[in-house]
């Protein structure tokens, strides 16, 4: 890669990196939207005991509520636990 | 049957007074009466855009209190014929809309006219939930920028769970997505949005693309809607956006950089 290729990439970048940023943020909140009132509260009661034993961040957890078919929703709960070794 | 149209964006400053002043504009030279509701109580604005400030005598507020009729309070255009407008109050809290108020007022302007367009505050409060309730559709303004794509995807939400047709369990109010501000230029060389990107995330079809163009601030310092500038490219651009609002195909312009010959680029233009 020339130099000039190399700047040119740099300069494409602001409007991917928007797009891409948006993506993610837009589907995280018209998730949440559609999930009933209680997800927030029940995502940060399940961050609160889990924090009594393992020390993680906020953004390390999440919860989502798929409805599958009429009779079956599915909770979803997502935790990253940190490095041990770290 | 008078359509009810709101003019929405959930952040301030993208352009929905201009664009509500030029859609209106648009239709009422089409021959469609309109009547463009201002429902930014408290910061009124959609006066000083049509030129009309000195003329407020009478608001909204006035008529949802019985003090004073509908047709004392419509200012008429004097430029454009089947075109009025119904200024926000200026002084009053912004409580004073309530639901029933706004109704009975609508269901009054709805006898007369075609359009109603309702120019929306920002943000998600109160008010804006107001001029979204009634609405049979909506134009959704959205500027080629992070933090209006986002808030734009909210009012999204909010069109299709907090309006009287979601509650009621009705056809969802019909979106239309209008950008705003738009140039070419920088999204060719990758610093803006594009439409087509802003389209994929928000998901709605396409009413309309405006050019950032000096041509807006000029009408709005002139108190002219830009839809009267029919010689700027914004001015038409809108009036190509208010054709398919009623149903016509339009090719979309000015999507794609002006190349400039030589004598342009030397002699500028």
């Amino acid at each position: 890669m020339s130099l000039l290729d190399y700047f040119r990439s740099t300069k494409k970048k602001s409007a991917s990196t928007a797009k891409e940023r948006l993506q993610i943020i837009v589907a995280h909140e018209r998730n949440r939207r559609s999930g009933p009132d209680y997800l927030p509260q029940l995502e940060r009661d399940i961050l609160e005991v889990i924090r009594k034993y393992v020390d993680i961040p906020a953004d390390q957890i999440s919860v989502s509520l798929e409805q599958r078919s009429d009779e079956l929703s599915v909770l979803e709960l997502n935790v990253s636990f940190p490095d041990e070794k770290r | 049957m008078a359509k009810i149209i709101v003019v929405t964006s959930g952040k301030g400053g993208v352009g929905k007074t201009t664009s509500s002043a030029a859609i209106g504009t648009g239709l009422a030279l089409s021959g469609h009466k309109t009547v463009i509701v201002d429902f930014d109580i408290g910061l009124r604005n959609l006066d000083l855009i049509m030129g009309c400030e000195r003329r407020v005598v009478y608001d909204f507020v006035n008529v949802i209190n019985g003090e004073a009729n509908l047709k004392q309070t419509l200012i008429k255009d004097k430029r454009v014929d089947n075109l009025f407008i119904l200024p926000a109050s200026q002084t009053r809290d912004k409580d004073a809309l309530t639901k029933e108020g706004v109704e009975k007022v609508l269901h009054e302007l709805a006898k007369d006219f075609e359009f109603i367009l309702c120019d929306s505050p920002a943000g998600i409060e109160a008010g804006a939930m107001m001029a979204l309730y009634f609405a049979d559709e909506a134009v959704v303004v959205t500027n080629p920028e992070v933090s209006s794509v986002r808030d734009s995807d909210r009012i999204l939400g909010m069109l299709s769970s907090k309006s009287r047709r979601a509650e009621r369990g009705e056809d969802a109010i019909k979106e239309h997505l209008l950008l705003t501000r738009y140039n070419p230029e920088r999204v060719a060389k990758g610093e803006m949005l594009s439409v087509e990107d802003v389209q994929e995330i928000l998901a709605i079809p396409l009413i309309g693309v405006i050019p950032e163009s000096q041509a807006v601030l000029n009408a709005s310092n002139s108190g002219q809607p830009v839809t009267l500038d029919q010689d700027s490219d914004a001015g038409q651009a809108y009036l190509d956006t208010v054709s398919r609002l009623l149903g016509n195909t339009v090719d979309f312009r000015f999507l794609t950089v002006e190349k400039k010959g030589l004598l342009k680029r030397i002699f500028g233009g």
